[in-house]
């Protein structure tokens, strides 16, 4: 029986991103920003946009794949995919779909995006501002639970409570992605440094453990990455950068009403984890650098867990700054300044990331790294997550 | 006329008393706390569902459950998430399991001090918080520590 699996088969060719604004900054419209970041992944690659022959996207993208094709003047369309799911669960998730689309023969060369502005829709901070409230929001918009923080914040609560992990293992996530967002001309909030006096000055959010720079930003923008077979990658411009494992789901009701999951105080990654590392054949020790969504710092605490990164029992002392940086770092971490200082691109950011780091190209390179991993948008359900590598690891 | 004493403040969301929950709140009107309970395999559930997650049986039953629970988890907003909380401060929620019910979870406010600590596994009971004046009428489940 041959082997049902991704790993190997397919590769990321492209990168591309538009200039990365703050909310409500862009010039652009959204869609016009998709088409940018598409056409950069495209050149990136050498491939005339034209020849693209799919679009995977997630978070109810607003750049639809059909229109996409009809102003790109696609030739044919072979595949258009929508991941379910808010915000960023779905970034690893949709290059995994445009990966299998590829690998499976449904189409040849397809690219995974986002495009946001966030300027020119609703934001996302806030609840949404509706008289009454239906479904699951019937039994919590009433007492004032309404915004994506206050959604995963009793996940956080009681996880760090239950386990003794103090704050300043989250502080020390959201200034890596500060500092090393300093050194990196795309970040959005370079020229912005953050320390520790600032970050502990900074006003709650939610008690007890989001102030402000625990909490991403708005930004507008797009980005994109384009998505051939391994063979054919080796042909192309780059140095290819090889899907080895994905995985994207839930545990066993991990979506259940009025926050009744019965594993509740996680970032729904216990299955997806298991799945990715039998994927990519790898571990935890095997990964070189590290992309991990920040839609607040507490995700990206229990995301790193349950992807066995550290052990609880060790965060406390493992989550410091000295090691998560690029620069001899035992674990580096968010390496563009992630959600929170490059952009927050619901996390393709973090995937043109990755492939940079693998490249050897990236602002703050990590040295000779052969293994990254890009964990999505934590605590919503589905999540997803992604292991790439290069040629070495296959 | 005095107004009522809310937890929060007036014109937050209302909530849609939809076919799928109205047991629930037809109980909350009468002061008790009414739930799903499914008639095939007696497991209890919470929100409300078409059918059974352990059994699928489309069965479902109402009970009323003691109000009574503990703090599951909790967190203390701080940061105006609706244009009726600006001004108003930090509120507490708390996710409350019911040792009664199968340890199903509710959310709901913690009355009492905002700026109080909170413990997870605490006894908490409902209270019940009528809002009258409302188009439809409707009673929130807020929640107090007990003792
Ligand atoms: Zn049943």
């Amino acid at each position: 029986m041959t082997e049902r699996t991704l790993r190997g088969k397919v590769a990321i060719a492209g990168v591309g991103e538009t200039t990365y604004y703050k909310h409500g900054r862009s010039p652009d419209a959204e869609f016009k920003l998709a088409l940018q970041a598409i056409i950069a992944a495209c050149r990136d690659a050498g491939v005339d946009p034209q020849d693209v022959d799919g679009f995977a996207s997630y978070g109810n993208d607003r750049s639809d794949a059909p229109r996409l094709a009809a102003a790109l003047g696609i030739r044919e369309l072979r595949f258009s995919n929508m991941h379910w799911g808010g915000g960023g669960g779905g970034v690893a998730a949709a290059v995994a779909n445009a990966g299998a689309a590829v690998h499976s023969g449904m189409a040849h060369c397809v690219i995974a995006f986002r495009s946001l502005a966030q300027g020119q829709f609703a934001r996302y901070g806030r609840g949404a501002q509706q008289a009454a409230a239906a479904g699951d929001d019937a039994f919590l918009a009433p007492y004032g639970l309404m915004s994506p923080a206050q959604r995963f914040a009793m996940k956080i609560t009681r996880y760090m409570t239950e386990h003794g992990i103090r704050h300043e293992a989250l502080r020390a996530i959201a200034l890596t992605s500060y500092a090393h967002a300093q050194t990196n001309p795309r970040a959005v909030m370079a020229g912005r440094p953050l320390d520790a006096a600032k970050y502990d000055a900074s006003r709650w959010i939610i008690e007890p453990f989001h102030r402000l720079f625990d909490c991403c930003m708005e930004n507008d923008g797009a980005g994109a990455v384009l998505v051939v077979p391994a063979e054919r990658a080796r042909d192309m411009p780059h140095k290819p950068t090889y899907l080895l494992g994905a995985a994207q789901g839930g545990h066993h009701r991990s979506a259940a009403p009025v926050h009744n999951a019965p594993d509740y105080a996680s970032a729904h990654f216990p299955t997806v984890a298991r799945n990715l590392w039998d994927m990519a054949q790898l571990g935890p020790k095997d990964v070189d650098v590290l992309q991990a969504y920040e839609n607040f710092t507490g995700g990206v605490l229990l995301g790193m867990l349950e992807h066995g990164m550290v052990r609880p029992e060790e965060a406390n002392e493992f989550l410091v700054p000295e090691n998560l940086r690029f620069d001899g770092g035992k674990l580096p971490l968010n390496t563009s300044g992630g959600n929170l200082a490059e952009c927050y691109m619901h996390g393709l950011e973090m995937v043109n990331e990755a492939v940079r780091q693998l490249r050897g190209d990236a602002c703050n390179q990590v040295k000779d790294p052969q293994v990254a991993m890009v964990i999505g948008g934590p605590m919503v359900t589905p999540v997803s997550s992604l292991i790439l590598g290069t040629e070495a690891t296959l | 006329m005095s107004k009522p004493a809310y937890a929060l403040p007036e014109g937050l969301p209302t909530p849609a008393q939809e076919p799928v929950a109205l047991p629930y709140w037809e109980g909350t009107r009468a002061g008790k706390l009414v739930i799903q309970k499914c008639r095939g395999c007696g497991k209890h559930q919470w929100g409300p569902e078409w059918v059974c997650h352990a059994c699928h049986s489309f069965d479902l039953g109402w009970e009323e459950v003691a109000p009574r629970g503990r703090i599951y988890s909790w967190q203390r907003p701080h940061h105006p998430v609706h244009p009726a909380l600006e001004g108003h401060g930090p509120y507490i929620i708390v996710l409350v399991e019911l040792p009664g019910a199968g340890n199903v979870r509710m959310v709901g406010n913690l009355l009492g001090d905002p700026a109080q600590a909170v413990t997870i596994g605490a006894e908490v009971e409902a209270v019940f918080e009528p809002h009258d004046t409302a188009t439809p009428p409707y009673t929130l489940v807020q929640w107090r520590v007990v003792g």
